[in-house]
């Protein structure tokens, strides 16, 4: 599975780091989502796959099934 | 084109605030879920507008950016009457709760930096100490003592004060200007005045906190060149407003919850490690911001083969979203076990709660200790005694006697 983040959708929810934390990071900054690895595998790919579905903005895709 | 759909003759007017039970939103809301999305009427003035009582439908209008927030809201969903009579003149500036992107996306990202998961699970072992001094306190007081004001307040209260740099001392002046705030049965000049007031004591504060800056949020706001000392102490007053009069409700009605349901407690209280699932169960259940999310309709919109016309109202009916068959099997009832993820109770689009992740680290504490320091909790009066906070915006309870 590929993971793509919109960095400028981004709302900094933190849905996605919360749901999938081997996947999503926050930065420091502004709380942006951080993509920490855009091809999971097995647990971390159905983690993804909650989070791209909770993500409140928008800005989670799945690229590649 | 497709036609201006009207649903029947007699459409709802305005949405059911009223609850028959402690738990459940009211009997006549459940009622409109059999139509997901429908035409209502809004009080005062009974133009026609929308109510959205699906899940699925909720999610999808809370996440176009086709209906807005910032417009001003003259129209209440329920007969109560509306803060927003006919001006904006109440809304501070830097209140990004109430603008829509460009501005919401600057103004918001200006603290989510300090709110993120990583952020807040760090504060856990302060939040710890926060939460165990508040239940001395509470035992302290006596079988019998009213939990909301020894722990529910204190605890989310205490936690924003240190976070943004507030003193608690002055927790009179936020707390009672709060509480009107969100008291929809009060006069709305009384509520604006509270809202005037809140603003003012925030904004007195941002001038030394640039002078002689501590570690804190509004520090931090008060340092920003890109932000006026006005839009610096609007944040400053969304995060204390909403930092604890929220949460203070979750303590107050979850606990109530739990209490009431003997079963879930005790299963709680032998598998702890349920606890942050049966937080999620907590704020879907329970849904405490029940006010409805108001939004207005930017440009003519299609959703489910029905035009949504410019102008036109939109409230979402989260606690009802939360109660959707559709979406959750035995939706009325009560799991701690369940997997309540994707719930709406903190909202969802780009304003979906900043607090969220804060409020869970809370919480899962908060719950965590209450239920370990006192296994024989209960509650002290007959739970019909129990004062309900129908009229507010925040659902909850005004005091909670407990004894153990
Ligand atoms: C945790 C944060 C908050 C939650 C969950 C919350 C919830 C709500 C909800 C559900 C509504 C109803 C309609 C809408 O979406 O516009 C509302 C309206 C409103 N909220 Fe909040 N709110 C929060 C923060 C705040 C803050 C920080 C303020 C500070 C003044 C505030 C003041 C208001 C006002 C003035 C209205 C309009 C009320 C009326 O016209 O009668 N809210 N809020
Ligand atoms: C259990 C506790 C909480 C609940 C149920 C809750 C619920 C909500 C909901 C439903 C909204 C969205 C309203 C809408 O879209 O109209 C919201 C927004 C907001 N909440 Fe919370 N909240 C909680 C705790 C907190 C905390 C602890 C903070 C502060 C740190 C906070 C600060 C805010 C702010 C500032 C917004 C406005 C966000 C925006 O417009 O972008 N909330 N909250
Ligand atoms: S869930 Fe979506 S909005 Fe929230 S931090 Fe992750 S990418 Fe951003």
């Amino acid at each position: 599975m590929r993971i793509a983040a919109d960095r400028e959708r981004c709302a900094s929810a933190g849905m996605c780091a919360l749901t999938a934390p081997g996947v999503f990071d926050q930065d420091d900054e502004d709380g942006r989502v951080l993509v920490l690895n855009a091809e999971p595998e097995a647990g971390d790919a159905e983690e993804a796959a909650d989070a791209v579905g909770l993500c409140p903005s928008g800005a989670l895709t799945v690229t590649e099934p | 084109m497709i036609p201006l759909e009207t649903d029947s003759e007699d459409l709802p007017e305005g949405m059911p605030y009223l609850r028959e039970t402690r738990h459940d939103p009211p009997a006549a809301l459940l009622a409109l879920q059999d139509r997901p999305l429908r035409r209502m009427k809004y009080y005062p003035d009974g133009a026609e507008g929308w109510l959205v009582t699906g899940y699925a439908e909720s999610r999808r209008i809370l996440s176009d950016p086709r209906f807005v927030t910032g417009e001003r809201f003259v129209r209440s969903p329920t007969e109560l009457p509306h803060f927003f009579v006919s001006s904006s003149e109440h809304v501070p500036p830097g209140f990004f709760f109430f603008t829509d992107p460009p501005d919401h996306t600057r103004l918001r990202r200006k603290i989510t930096g300090a709110l993120t998961l990583k952020r807040m699970k760090d504060l856990g072992p302060r939040i710890t100490d926060i939460v165990d001094d508040s239940i001395a306190a509470l035992r302290d007081a006596g079988s019998g003592a009213d939990l909301m004001r020894e722990f529910g307040l204190p605890v989310p209260s205490l936690v924003i004060c240190e976070m943004l740099g507030v003193p608690y001392a002055d927790r009179d002046r936020f707390q009672r200007t709060s509480n009107d705030i969100f008291d929809q049965v009060l006069p709305v000049e009384r509520r604006s005045e509270a809202a005037a007031e809140l603003f003012a004591y925030v904004r007195e504060l941002v001038p030394a906190k640039r002078t002689d800056p501590g570690a804190d949020m509004l520090s931090a706001l008060a340092a920003d060149d890109d932000l006026t000392d006005d839009e610096a102490a609007g944040i400053g007053m969304i995060l204390l407003l909403g930092g604890h009069e929220t949460t203070a409700n979750m303590f107050g009605l979850g606990t109530l919850a739990l209490l009431e349901h003997p079963d879930q407690l005790a299963r709680l209280r032998a598998e702890p490690e349920l606890m942050e699932g049966a937080v999620e169960e907590l704020l879907r259940y329970l849904t405490v911001a029940h006010a409805g999310m108001m939004r207005i309709v930017k440009e003519d919109a299609e959703i489910d083969g029905r035009l949504l016309r410019a102008g036109e109202y939109i409230t979402v009916a989260p606690h009802a979203a939360n109660r959707d068959p559709a979406r959750f099997d035995r939706p009325n009832e009560f799991d701690v076990g369940r997997d309540a993820q994707g719930h709406i109770a903190f909202g969802h689009g780009v304003h979906q709660c900043v607090g969220q992740q804060l409020a869970r680290v809370e919480m899962r504490i908060g719950f965590a200790r209450l239920l370990a320091a006192f296994p024989g909790l209960r509650l002290a009066v007959p739970p019909e005694e129990i004062p309900l906070r129908t009229g507010m915006f925040i659902y909850g309870v005004d005091s909670l006697p407990v004894a153990w």
